[in-house]
């Protein structure tokens, strides 16, 4: 017989091994999946995960993806950290995207240096803006920050989806809702000339790395850490909840917002009604799967950007409809869970006829 | 040997019960016979609940076997072990508060039991007269003090008619009333015929009201005793071995200057069923310690909880420090102002579980370690390496994590951590609760070497022989009111247990009826 018995002490081994784990599990579970509908399982795998790897333009795009989904999730780590259950980075990276794209559209006819590091802060202000609401809204009415966040994210859509519709709409564009083309000054250099990697990819690099240092060397990081293990003894060495709350949910939603200003004046160039395919709900997978530390983040980033990449291709090359990236996804939160279940139990196997 | 016209009641034969390193129980042998009151001693870690579990059916042993009645059994699980007769009260009870007392017994019974008992309510009135227990099957668990609950827990394993009842730690709740009271129960089931196998840290009980006693130390029966023909010392010697120094009494001290007052400070419960506090004032003195006596769930934890500041509701002039209103400060900052704090709890309040000993020094000693906010790590390490030193804590190293030390140990750690701080004043809870002698030794030391260094200490403590030894003025707290502050050498047990009781709430004029 088989039963669940808990582990006398969470399994070490096995928190670093769950997120390989599921990973494993996913790619059966999508083999399956694609045999099911008809597919060449390998070729289908293939595609998914190799395939966005296999040229530098491939390579170049899955960082171009990559980047907000690495900004969201260092920001969400910390939060997830210190026990802040923000799932509004959608909303903080919309909310960027649109801050940041009224700031580009004032200096349409610029060609000042200032335009490009005024429009960043802007997307960034407005990334903070959008997570001090629901902070507030918590710490003075201890509301839930899980639904405000939520809540939040369809308030930045719509908003974003109403400026393109009307007020940052462009003039000259034929209707459609989309605003003008932003300035050169306003756009992010690229890295390459081949490819359309921009400066986004390293803020994102970057914020792993701050994210990393805060954590691990600095007295703030280590509330946090205190916050998050257990909050009775937080409360008791006296650390400020409220410091600590208002700490990491700005500097996710400056993050965010920074991943979404970083859009539109990038890759995009200007503000569309779709800046994100859903970035801020997958960062929260990536800040699961790289186990809420910074670093593990990046490695996490990468996997979930050659997923994206790899649907895309998959769309196009074999006919695999692009949903068929949001399954993996929410598959592969599943496995992890499921599989994080056994760091603190696992299987224990008995013979209970002869007892 | 055993007389042989009488059959022991529970027979153990080397008992061997190996966990991941550590050998629990090594080869115990113990008998007990029907009537037997049998003290169980040793430190912390000795091996006692590990066996306890055994007998009760909660840990199988490895090796040994179990003798009930002069038959061979194997005790698979508590319910086999209560159908045999046996009973267990726990250190904490397993009670539900919504539910009446009589629900709660009725909840471990089967339906055969039940059926068999009948009218169970009667039955809970009729064994209540009986053993002198005084329990009202009607009344809500919430409504009762931790000593009526202890006695609901007795209650539960004597419907099932036991023959065998083990009690751990049971008077370590209770005013000394309470014990004597416990005590004429014990001595009842005795003569009835009822084994018990009693596990306490306080020697004088043992010598008190055991038959026999046995001590273990490593996992090992290092000795078997008459309890009344030795004495607390020197079975304490038996216990921990020949190097302990005893606890021996103290000088007490005149405080000199007022450090820190609580003035006037009333509080309603937070908690559904927490304690409101009521109209308590006290000072504490530079170089003195003050004994707070009461049993457990008076409103200790919320006085601690209000001076730390954890509870964060503003009360800005009732607490101050040095003349200074401190109460609306947030915690943090009392803490810089120089208090510190040893929580009851170690583990998931003291101490953070998952986390090093280094950075649980960081937790709450963060001053010099920290340079333009960044951690100074390297210097916390060589710190705690000398607090580990200081203080004897037993571990790996400061990379141990909190949880894997143990209570003991552990607590030496958190007083070495606050005392290391140089504290103005330090409200110091349950210091050596459940701690073996030799730590409540060191930690003893400990507190009385920071109060000559004239710091102001508040002691609040369930353990009224430790009040006694290291308080220099002593009150008691109940039901969220506190007793008249007086020295210790002018009181007696008999009057702190009084007032743990209550008995000063009606005699005191001042009380203006805020019972609610």
């Amino acid at each position: 017989m088989i039963r669940i018995q808990a582990r006398t002490e969470p399994s070490s081994m096995m928190k670093i091994a769950s997120p390989l784990l599921a990973i494993v599990l996913t790619l059966i579970f999508g083999g399956i999946l694609f045999s099911a509908i008809g597919k060449s399982p390998t070729q289908a795998l293939h595609v998914l995960l190799i395939a966005p790897l296999a040229d530098s333009y491939n390579i170049g795009e899955m960082f171009v993806k990559m980047g907000p989904l690495l900004l969201c999730a260092v920001g969400l780590s910390l939060c997830y950290r210190a026990n802040m259950w923000n799932i509004g980075a959608e909303g903080q990276l919309l909310a960027g995207a649109l801050g940041g794209s009224a700031m580009a559209l004032y200096f349409v006819d610029s060609e000042s240096a200032f335009a490009l590091p005024i429009t960043l802060l802007a997307g960034i202000a407005s990334g903070m803006i959008w997570a001090a609401i629901p902070t507030f809204l918590k710490l003075k009415f201890n509301s839930n920050l899980i639904l405000t966040t939520i809540m939040f994210n369809y308030i930045a859509l719509y908003l974003l989806i109403w400026a393109v519709h009307g007020p940052l709409r462009d003039p000259q564009g034929f209707g459609f809702p989309e605003s003008a083309m932003f300035s050169d000054a306003t756009l992010l250099p690229t890295l390459f000339d081949s490819s359309r990697i921009h400066l986004g990819i390293v803020f994102a690099i970057l914020s792993g790395v701050i994210g990393w240092f805060i954590l691990s060397k600095t007295h703030l990081g280590f509330q946090i850490q205190v916050f998050g293990a257990d909050e009775p003894a937080a409360r008791y060495a006296g650390f400020s909840s409220k410091k600590l709350s208002w700490l990491v949910m700005l500097f996710a939603g400056a993050l965010a917002g920074l991943a979404g200003v970083s859009e539109t004046t990038g890759p995009i160039g200007q503000l569309v009604p779709n800046v994100s395919p859903g970035y801020g709900y997958s960062a929260i997978i990536v800040a699961y799967l790289g186990r809420l530390h910074p670093i593990g983040a990046i490695l996490a980033a990468i996997f979930m950007a050659v997923l994206y990449m790899g649907g895309d291709l998959a769309q196009i090359e074999m006919g695999i409809p692009v949903a068929v990236v949001s399954m993996f996804q929410g598959v592969l939160l599943f496995f992890l869970l499921a599989c994080d279940f056994f760091i603190n139990n696992r299987l224990a196997f008995s013979n209970h006829a002869t007892n | 040997m055993k007389r042989s016209n009488l059959v022991s009641r529970l027979e153990l034969v080397s008992i061997t019960k190996q966990y991941p390193g550590c050998l629990a129980n090594d080869d115990i042998s113990i008998s007990l016979m029907p009537g037997e009151i049998h003290a169980l001693l040793g430190e912390n870690g000795a091996g006692k609940s590990t066996l306890v579990k055994t007998i009760y059916g909660v840990v199988s042993p490895d090796k040994g076997d179990i003798i009930w009645d002069g038959r061979e059994v194997s005790i698979k699980s508590p319910s086999i072990a209560r159908d045999l007769g046996i009973g267990m009260v726990f250190q904490h009870f397993s009670l539900f508060e919504t539910l009446t007392v009589s629900q709660n017994i009725e909840l471990c019974l089967s339906k055969t039991q039940l059926n068999a008992i009948g009218n169970l309510a009667e039955r809970i009135v009729q064994l209540s007269k009986e053993y002198g227990l005084n329990v009202n099957p009607d009344r809500y668990v919430h409504s009762l003090s931790i000593g009526e609950r202890q006695r609901v827990e007795i209650m539960r394993c004597l419907v099932q008619s036991v023959k065998l009842l083990i009690l751990d730690e049971p008077t370590s709740v209770l005013t000394p009333q309470e014990v004597a009271g416990l005590f004429d129960v014990l001595r009842t089931l005795s003569k009835e015929g009822c084994s018990i196998l009693f596990i306490s840290h306080k020697l004088h009980e043992v010598t008190e009201i055991c038959h026999k006693a046995t001590i273990l130390r490593g996992g090992r029966v290092v000795e078997t005793c008459v309890p009344q023909e030795e004495t607390p010392a020197s079975i304490a010697k038996m216990m921990v071995g020949d190097l302990a120094e005893q606890d021996a009494g103290y000088a007490k001290k005149i405080g000199t200057k007022s450090l820190f007052n609580v003035n006037c400070l009333s509080l309603p419960a937070k908690q559904p069923f927490g304690t409101s506090l009521k109209d308590i004032s006290f000072e504490l003195k530079s170089g003195e310690i003050l004994g707070v006596a009461g049993v457990a769930g008076n409103g200790q934890d919320e006085l601690m909880a209000i001076i730390s500041g954890e509870d964060e509701r503003d009360v800005k002039n009732s607490l101050t420090l040095e003349d200074k209103a401190i109460g609306h400060l947030h915690a943090g900052d009392r803490r810089k102002l120089g208090m510190a704090y040893v929580p009851e709890e170690r583990l998931g309040r003291g101490a953070v579980p998952d986390m090093s000993l280094t950075e649980n020094t960081l937790l709450t000693h963060s001053d010099g370690f920290i340079k333009k906010g960044l951690v100074d790590w390297p210097s916390i390490q060589k710190y705690t390496e000398t607090l580990i030193a200081k203080y004897k804590v037993k571990c790996h190293g400061e990379f141990s994590e909190a949880k894997s030390l143990s209570g003991g140990n552990l607590q030496k750690f958190i007083m070495g951590r606050e005392i290391g701080q140089n504290p103005k004043v330090l409200i110091c809870a349950h210091p050596t609760w459940g701690v073996d002698v030799g730590a409540a030794l060191a930690i003893h030391q400990a507190l009385l070497a920071l109060r000559d260094q004239g710091a102001a200490i508040l002691l609040i403590s369930e353990d009224i022989d430790e009040l006694f030894l290291l308080a220099d003025r002593m009150a008691a707290v109940c039901d969220g009111h506190l007793s008249p502050v007086v020295k210790t050498e002018s009181t007696n047990i008999d009057q702190i247990g009084q007032w743990m009781a209550g008995t000063f709430i009606n005699s005191n004029n001042d009380f203006k009826g805020a019972k609610s």
